[in-house]
C-alpha cells in the first residue's frame, strides 16, 4: 500500500497507542517508539508494528508510536487504521484483515 | 435452554481499555457500539478495534453484540467487519419497519456467503426508538429468523413523542408493552432501555423491578455497577426456587412412571407452569443460588 500523507490513529489514553505514519523517501521503515512499558514490551510492540506494515505491503515509512500499554490487537488495529488513512483508502480489505491473527 | 439476557452492557467501540475489560463484569451480553458512541471521524478505527477485540479477547460464554450504523452511514462496512470476526449478534439502531431488518439480513447473508461462514450463524436484534417503530413492533419482531430480540431505545423515543423521561416511567408504558407483546409473539427476547443516571441506585432499582414485573428478559446497562443490581432483582426468591424444584422433580417422577398428568403438592402442573419453573431454575443457577446437583 502506498503512503500518501501524514496520518494518525489512536489516542494516548491508557491501554491505547497513538500511531503516526508518514511517507518517506528512504527505502526503509523507521519506528520511533515511546512506551510506558518499553523495558518489558518494547521489542514486542515494534515487532507487531513491523509485522502489520509488512502484511499491508508497506516497505517505506516513518512511524512514530506513543504507547500506553496497548494490547497487540489494539496496536495492530491502530497501525492498520493509520496506514489506510495515510493511503487515502476508505474501503477496508476485510477478507485480508480477517485472515490475520490479531 | 434459552440464553439468559438479564443485562446487556453498552461499551463504546472506540475505547480499547473498555473493550479489553468488558468481559470482566459478568454481563450476560456485551454490546459494542459503533453508532452513537463513536464520532464520525473515528468510525474506521472503531470498526478495526472491535473486529480485533472480537477475534482476540476471551468473551467465554458472554454473548457479543455490535450496534452498527445505518446501512447508508457505513453500516455495510460495520457488518463486514464484525461478521468476519465472529460476532454473535448484529444490532440495528432506530428500526422502524420490517424492511429495515430484511435489508440488513440480506447484507449479512451476502457477507456470510462471501466468506464461507454458515448462513444464518450471525443473529440480529433491533432497537425500536420511535412511534413508527413501536407501532410496527410485531412486524419487526417477525421479520427474520435471525432475530433473537428487540429492545426499546427510550431517549430517541421520548423525544419523538414530545416528552422526556420521568421517574415513574409512565411515558414508556405503551412502548414497553408493545415491544413485549411483539417479542412474545415472535418468541424472542425483550430488552429494556438504558437508565442513564448511574448515581441514582434507587431509581434504577425501581425501574428494573418494574420491567421485570412487566416481563422483560433484561435491561440495557451503561455502567458495570448496574449489573449486580439487575442480577439481584432478577434472582428468584428461596420460595420460588423451592416451588420450581418441586415442579421439575414432579415432571421427572411423572415421566418415570409414564404418567401424563403431573401434580405437585395437590396442584395440577401444566405447560406454562413448567416453563416458568425452568426459567426460575435458570435464573437461580445464573445467580449461583443453586448448582446443577441441587436439581
Amino acid at each position: 500500500m502506498e503512503l500518501i500523507k501524514h496520518a494518525v490513529a489512536g489516542t494516548v489514553e491508557s491501554s491505547d497507542i497513538m500511531v503516526t505514519v508518514e511517507p518517506t523517501n528512504q527505502q526503509a521503515i523507521t519506528i520511533d517508539l515511546d512506551s510506558s512499558v518499553e523495558k518489558q514490551f518494547g521489542k514486542q510492540i515494534r515487532a507487531v508494528i513491523q509485522e502489520t506494515l509488512t502484511k499491508l505491503g508497506v516497505q517505506a515509512a516513518k512511524i512514530t508510536a506513543i504507547d500506553k500499554g496497548a494490547l497487540d490487537c489494539t496496536i495492530q488495529a491502530r497501525v492498520i487504521t493509520a496506514v489506510y488513512r495515510s493511503a487515502g483508502k476508505e474501503n477496508y480489505d476485510w477478507k485480508e484483515i480477517s485472515s490475520w491473527n490479531a | 435452554m434459552e440464553r439468559l439476557r438479564r443485562t446487556m452492557m453498552f461499551v463504546p467501540g472506540a475505547n480499547p481499555a473498555m473493550l479489553r475489560d468488558a468481559p470482566l463484569y459478568g454481563a450476560d451480553s456485551i454490546m459494542f457500539d459503533l453508532e452513537d458512541a463513536v464520532s464520525l471521524k473515528e468510525k474506521d478505527s472503531a470498526r478495526l478495534l472491535v473486529h480485533n477485540a472480537l477475534k482476540t479477547v476471551d468473551f467465554s460464554n458472554t454473548e457479543t453484540v455490535v450496534r452498527i450504523n445505518a446501512l447508508e452511514d457505513g453500516g455495510d462496512q460495520d457488518i463486514e467487519a464484525v461478521v468476519t470476526a465472529g460476532v454473535n449478534v448484529v444490532r440495528l439502531p432506530k428500526t422502524e419497519r420490517a424492511e429495515d431488518i430484511v435489508e440488513v439480513a440480506k447484507v449479512i447473508t451476502d457477507v456470510e456467503e462471501r466468506y464461507g461462514i454458515e448462513v444464518g450463524r450471525t443473529k440480529m436484534m433491533a432497537a425500536i426508538e420511535s412511534a413508527e417503530g413501536v407501532m410496527n413492533a410485531r412486524e419487526i419482531a417477525l421479520a427474520s429468523d435471525r432475530l433473537i430480540g428487540i429492545a426499546l431505545g427510550a431517549e430517541d423515543y421520548v423525544t419523538n413523542m414530545k416528552t422526556r423521561r420521568y421517574p415513574n416511567g409512565q411515558e414508556l408504558f405503551f412502548a414497553r408493552n408493545m415491544i413485549l407483546h411483539a417479542a412474545r409473539i415472535a418468541g424472542i427476547a425483550a430488552i429494556d432501555t438504558v437508565y442513564s443516571d448511574v448515581e441514582n441506585t434507587e431509581g434504577f432499582q425501581a425501574e428494573v423491578t418494574l420491567i421485570k414485573q412487566l416481563g422483560f428478559d433484561g435491561k440495557s446497562v451503561i455502567n458495570p455497577r448496574q449489573i449486580p443490581l439487575v442480577n439481584a432483582i432478577y434472582a428468584p426468591t428461596e420460595k420460588e426456587i423451592q416451588n420450581a424444584k418441586e415442579v421439575i422433580w414432579g415432571i421427572r417422577e411423572a415421566e418415570a412412571k409414564g404418567s401424563g398428568v403431573i401434580s405437585v403438592n395437590g396442584k395440577m402442573v401444566d405447560k406454562p407452569i413448567v416453563e416458568r419453573a425452568e426459567r426460575v431454575i435458570a435464573l437461580a443457577k445464573a445467580a449461583k443460588l443453586i448448582t446443577e446437583e441441587d436439581i
